[in-house]
């Protein structure tokens, strides 16, 4: 797991992370053991592994909402000590405020950032770009799964982060909603550039979306291995690199016989 | 749409219950010994049975406008109609409460007199009932909107300092199960007006219900909310009043209702035991004077203020809480 990346390029470094939990019984579990990874600006980076590898840990200590026990994760010269928008993070579920509009919801990051006023004709933009438009007055309660998640999506956009943390977000979808929604991703990914890391245990999901792939392994939870994808896009999902691609993952799981474990994360 | 005849149907159902018991009013000659008084009112005579045949008018246009108004609207008509047949059986339990009551008087009096005979309260002196009205709104409004704006605040700082949860929660489930009207003793001594008693014991009735469900509500906000408002740039106070808060209300308006109905029973038994004024203190007087017909009386003024404002209450719940699922049914 050569990590030969250039300096310059590098947005985010995590250096000797380490995670420990206390489980019901007050045993230790090693959720993370010394995770080192660099992330490049600009790239969209899958972490995938079975349920306890600490990929979610991970992504929760880049987002600052989880407070590893010792190591350090460092972006763009400032270590990352707490949340802030410029990291948004789109949960697997239930991240919406459900008292607010979809609208309200979208411009609920202005606000708490005390920008509203000065920026309102960005909600408009933003709810146009998740193509949500004529559901701006609806309430989460009203809308399908996959356009809750546009919407949470768009609220983290709108606050101009450097980077898009997703947790599972296709999780809970039927798989046309995901369908839907990776492109979607990958369609802003591609408008502005900005860097991705998605958390999931769908292998064809991270082939469709990533630049890298880190495979993680549980137990203690660290990384196993990096694997770079270098299919072009848009990229077809029964094609040939990508079914090679697909195999080499299996293999990288000890599954490239058997079908993988589906994993229920609720 | 709506058919013609059935809505023909449901207005006239909604009606001649109420125009019946007028017509016969007019009608049955009174053979008990009611002595029928003339009162003035602005130039014109009008006796017990006019007024009480002016109140059944009113009601038949009542809900005959309402009726025709709900007509637009295909929801609202079927909730209309279907209450088409009590307010017939309303009616006709109006003229048999009329015959039993004044005509033929064959009730126990003066316990139960007809409403024609409770009319006689508000003709004989509309302004005192009128003030004693007032008195009650006054002292409800005060100890209402008091008692929910400390409920709510104590609600808050226990569903969010866990501190506070211990040392408060223990003060609160004791002093929770006690009626208020218990401190009645302690309220008139300490302080300075019956009116303050009063609203006082109203406020701590209030208190209670809404502190606990406010807590309860603001303690169970998904820990994935405050995560995802936390990465949007909220800070402490947004934590708490734009995700905590909102949250809760659906809570808080549960604690508010019943602390609604607590506040009611409150309010009537504070009037009854040392009021200058009020519905309980209009009762207590009647019931003095062995004036059963005032005390009808004043129980009618208490359930259509009381049902008045548990209405609006009902509406503001539903407009603060319409970003819930299933909550109009």
């Amino acid at each position: 797991m050569a990590d030969n990346t250039k300096d310059e390029e590098i947005i985010l470094t995590i250096e000797n992370l380490r995670r420990i939990y206390k489980d019901d019984d007050g045993a230790d579990v090693e959720a993370l053991e010394d995770v080192s990874l660099k992330i490049k600006r600009g790239e969209f980076i899958s972490i995938i592994g079975a349920s306890g590898c600490g990929k979610t840990t991970l992504l929760r200590s880049i987002a600052g909402l989880d407070k590893p026990d010792s190591g350090t994760i460092v972006m763009d010269g400032h270590p990352i000590t707490k949340p802030d928008p410029e990291r948004g993070y789109v949960f697997q579920q239930g991240g919406l405020f459900n008292w607010l509009t979809v609208e309200q919801n979208i411009s609920y990051g202005l606000k708490t950032r005390r920008v509203y006023k000065q920026k309102k004709d960005d909600v408009a933009k933003y709810i146009e770009l998740v193509g949500l438009k004529g559901f701006e007055e609806s309430y989460p309660y009203q809308i399908s799964g996959g356009m809750a998640q546009r919407v949470a999506i768009a609220r983290t956009l709108i606050n101009e982060p450097k980077m898009l943390l997703l947790d599972e977000p296709m999780g809970a979808l039927d798989s046309f909603t995901r369908a839907d929604i990776q492109d979607k991703l990958l369609e802003l990914h591609k408008l502005n550039g900005i860097t991705m890391v998605l958390v999931t245990h769908d292998i064809d999901e991270a082939i469709y979306l990533s630049d890298r792939i880190v495979i993680m392994t549980p137990r203690p939870g660290k990384i196993s291995n990096i694997i770079d994808v270098k299919i072009p896009h848009p990229r077809q999902r029964g094609g040939v690199e990508f079914l090679a691609m697909r195999r080499k993952l299996l293999e990288e799981f000890d599954l490239a016989t058997a079908l993988p474990e589906p994993e229920y994360n609720i | 749409m709506i058919k013609k005849s059935s809505a023909i149907y449901g207005l006239l159902l909604s009606v001649s219950g109420f125009l019946i018991a007028a017509l016969l009013n007019a009608l049955i000659p009174i053979t008990a010994p009611v002595e029928i008084v003339d009162y003035h009112i602005g130039g014109t005579v009008v006796t017990i049975n006019i007024a009480y045949r002016i109140v059944l008018f009113f009601l038949s246009a009542l809900f005959l406008v309402q009726g025709l108004v709900s007509l637009r609207d295909h929801d609202r008509w079927k909730k209309f109609a279907k209450g088409a047949p009590l307010r017939f059986a309303s009616g006709i339990g109006l003229l048999l409460w009329d015959l039993l009551g004044t005509k033929w008087q064959v009730l126990p009096q003066p316990f139960f007199p007809g409403p024609a005979g409770i009319i006689e309260a508000f003709l004989i002196e509309p302004g005192f009932v009128l003030e004693n009205t007032l008195y009650s709104l006054r002292l409800y409004a005060a100890g209402f909107v008091l008692g929910v704006v400390f409920g709510v605040g104590t609600g808050i700082l226990i569903g969010w300092f866990p501190k506070v949860y211990y040392w408060v929660t223990p003060v609160l489930n004791v002093t929770g199960v006690i009626p208020a009207v218990a401190w009645m003793p302690f309220a008139l001594t300490l302080l300075p007006t019956p009116f303050a008693a009063a609203v006082f014991l109203i406020v701590i009735c209030v208190w209670f219900p809404v502190t606990s469900l406010t807590a309860q509500g603001i303690k169970s906000t998904p820990k994935v909310q405050f995560e995802a408002a936390r990465t949007l740039g909220s800070n402490t106070f947004d934590l708490v009043f734009r995700v905590a808060v909102p949250h809760a209300m659906p809570q808080i308006f549960t604690g508010i209702s019943t602390a609604n109905a607590f506040a009611f029973t409150t309010l009537v038994m504070a009037e009854m035991m040392g009021q200058p004024g009020g519905l309980g203190y209009y009762i207590n007087l009647s019931k003095v004077w062995s004036a059963y017909y005032k005390v009808f009386a004043a129980i009618v003024v208490m359930a259509v203020l009381f049902s008045f404002i548990t209405a609006i209450l009902e509406r503001i719940e539903k407009y603060a809480l319409r970003w819930q699922k299933g909550l109009v049914r």
